[in-house]
């Protein structure tokens, strides 16, 4: 913990101590805390101003903060979960199935994680197999079947560099996903909640609309990948998140991202449900917006929509 | 003055060293051989077979009728420096040298030319640009090849030679893996054929989108193919690799790809697979 979220912290017990005793002895305590809290929301809003990338790739791996599973059954009602890629095996690491959202079904999948150590190994700490991206294109197609909208959750470190999961096909496995998705004729709305790692998170990533929380990360590779390979050593990590400009915000810059959803004053894992409620809030206007596409129209935006991204010269 | 002082005379190296441009050694059997007839053979060891990297440009010459492409396309097409990306060295100074040594194409050529009398498109990657790596521009080149493809109803092939994604490009490198995909796949709803065939070595966010979407895959014999590293593998799993680990030899064993085809029977497996499907 860093000497300001020190400061913080005390300041923040400070509040909660005046808040209690004035509550146990009906005492109006309001004129002090005012300010004591003003001075709390400001100070938090400079420290959070100052994290650099690295501390943003911390927030965003943060265990406590919202996970798939958290924002699934926050959103929405009747989650039916669907297992299994009907050729090798269930992928614990991606999860999915149908949920109501505003009356409506859709089709919801992400990357889910484990909060424990034993459901992390059950988990794979949210790094898929092919056969998790096998499981998430059948539950796409059956969304399109049956003409539903497709909501993904995006956080994992990335797809998991095993010999098994290279003799399946994790390459053809994650190159398929992008295809199908490219193609896909319904609503496709992605939200990076945590960590968005590379080919991985890109195996279930390809939408009409893509969402970011505010402290998570996206990037073609991990800072500590990128420091070991291009500083040689992973002491640089640092300098490669700066580098590699993976916050939300360089994101939106940067073009890929449409939305960032701000997260609560210290990040979503202080408040799991305000996190998840603004994240749902956010993907339920944008599907109103996308329900009024027609299936072709709405193919050849998405289509345009990664046609346009990039940054090249003409010389 | 003593007698030992005598003015040295230099010394001649007695060691035979291979003059780089009339020799190579084979690194799969060791063999020296003579570069021209390495040459004759297309890069293809005569003695055990490997195949060594070959430039783009050499590639098109072997597969093309008349020994090339008809028309380059986008060859004005530069990297950008979007996130002004430094490490050891700025990632502007590594396209500079990159051109220097490598050309002036990026990591990939695209353009126009025949095979056996039937127009196709062609793209083919250069590993010595930046170690074929994916950024920008060669996801621009392969989207806009691909929609030529599909506006003059040509077939589509595709060399592929990287180690992945462009690293200094971040997420927009990321991106062309979506963008090249979407690409191909309004291609293969057009019922146009694509054929997509890796060389040593195709790795990583290339592997994982247009490499691995052909409606036929062929890969050279020996050539590492896979998603992650082998060094990446070996670190995450902590055990030795099996042997033969992401060959081709191992993904057609594996069902991944369809053929394994020697290089100097390239032009004639392509020819034959473009009678069956065009």
């Amino acid at each position: 913990m860093s000497i300001e979220q020190e400061g913080l912290a005390e300041l923040r017990n400070h509040v909660e101590e005046l808040r209690n005793k004035a509550r146990e002895r009906g005492i109006d305590v309001s004129a002090e805390l005012g300010p004591l809290e003003a001075e709390l929301a400001a100070a938090h809003d400079e420290a959070m101003a100052r994290l650099s990338r690295f501390d943003r790739v911390k927030l965003a791996r943060n265990q406590d903060r919202p996970f798939s599973f958290d924002y699934i059954h926050g959103i929405g009602t009747d989650f039916f979960e669907l297992r299994g890629d009907r050729v090798f095996r269930d992928d614990p690491a991606i999860v999915g199935g149908w949920l109501r959202l505003e009356g409506r079904p859709v089709m919801v999948i992400g990357h889910q994680k484990g909060r424990e150590m034993k459901e992390n190994l059950r988990r794979n700490f949210g790094s898929p197999h092919p056969e998790g991206y096998r499981k998430a294109k059948r539950l796409m197609r059956l969304a399109e079947k049956f003409g539903r909208p497709v909501v993904t959750f995006i956080d994992t470190q990335g797809a998991y560099p095993g010999i098994g999961a290279e003799e399946r096909g994790q390459a053809e496995a994650i190159a398929r996903n992008l295809a199908v998705m490219a193609g896909l004729r319904v609503p496709i709305v992605s939200c990076v909640i945590g960590e968005g790692g590379s080919g991985g998170a890109l195996g279930i990533g390809v939408a009409d609309r893509v969402l970011m929380m505010e402290n998570a990360i996206y990037s073609v590779i991990s800072p500590e990948g990128c420091a070991a390979i291009l500083w040689r050593s992973r002491e640089h990590s640092d300098k490669a998140a700066e580098a590699l400009k993976l916050t939300a915000r360089d994101l939106q810059d940067l073009g890929v991202v449409d939305q960032v959803i701000p997260e609560p004053r210290g990040g979503a894992h202080t408040d799991r449900e305000a996190a998840v409620e603004a994240m749902g809030a956010a993907i339920r206007r944008h599907l109103r917006e996308l329900a009024k596409l027609e299936p072709r129209d709405l193919v050849a935006s998405r289509r345009d929509k990664y046609y346009a991204i990039g940054a090249w010269e003409e010389r | 003055m003593s007698w030992f002082s005598k003015p040295k005379r230099k010394l001649v190296s007695q060691k035979r060293e291979l003059p780089g441009d009339v020799w190579d050694r084979c690194a799969g059997c060791g063999e020296i051989l003579y570069s021209g007839r390495l040459e004759e053979n297309l890069h293809v060891c005569p003695n055990c077979g490997h195949h060594f990297r070959i430039a783009a440009e050499a590639y098109e010459a072997m597969l093309l009728d008349g020994g090339g492409l008809a028309e380059l396309h986008d060859e004005h097409l530069r990297s950008a420096d979007p996130l002004a990306f430094v490490d050891s060295r700025s990632y502007a100074e590594r396209i500079e040298q990159a051109e220097q040594r490598g050309g002036d194409q990026d990591a990939i050529r695209t353009g126009r030319g025949e095979i056996g009398g039937r127009e196709v498109h062609l793209g083919t990657m250069d590993f010595r640009f930046i170690g074929g790596s994916m950024g920008s521009v060669v996801g621009e080149k392969i989207r806009r090849l691909a929609d030529r493809s599909l506006e003059r109803r040509v077939p589509l092939i595709i060399i592929s030679a990287s180690g992945g994604a462009r690293m200094q490009e971040g997420i927009l490198s990321l991106m062309q893996m979506g963008k090249t995909a979407a690409a191909l796949e309004q291609l293969a709803s057009a019922g146009i054929p694509y054929v997509s065939v890796l060389t040593n070595p195709t790795t990583g966010g290339v592997t994982a989108s247009y490499a691995m979407l052909g409606d036929v895959i062929l890969a050279e014999p020996g050539a590492l193919i896979g998603f992650a590293g082998p060094r990446v593998i070996k670190e995450t799993i902590r055990q030795d690799l099996p042997e033969g680990f992401q060959t081709a030899e191992f993904l057609e064993e594996h069902g991944m790809i369809d053929r394994i085809v020697p290089r100097p029977e390239m032009r004639g497996a392509l020819a034959t697979l473009l009678d069956h499907m065009c």
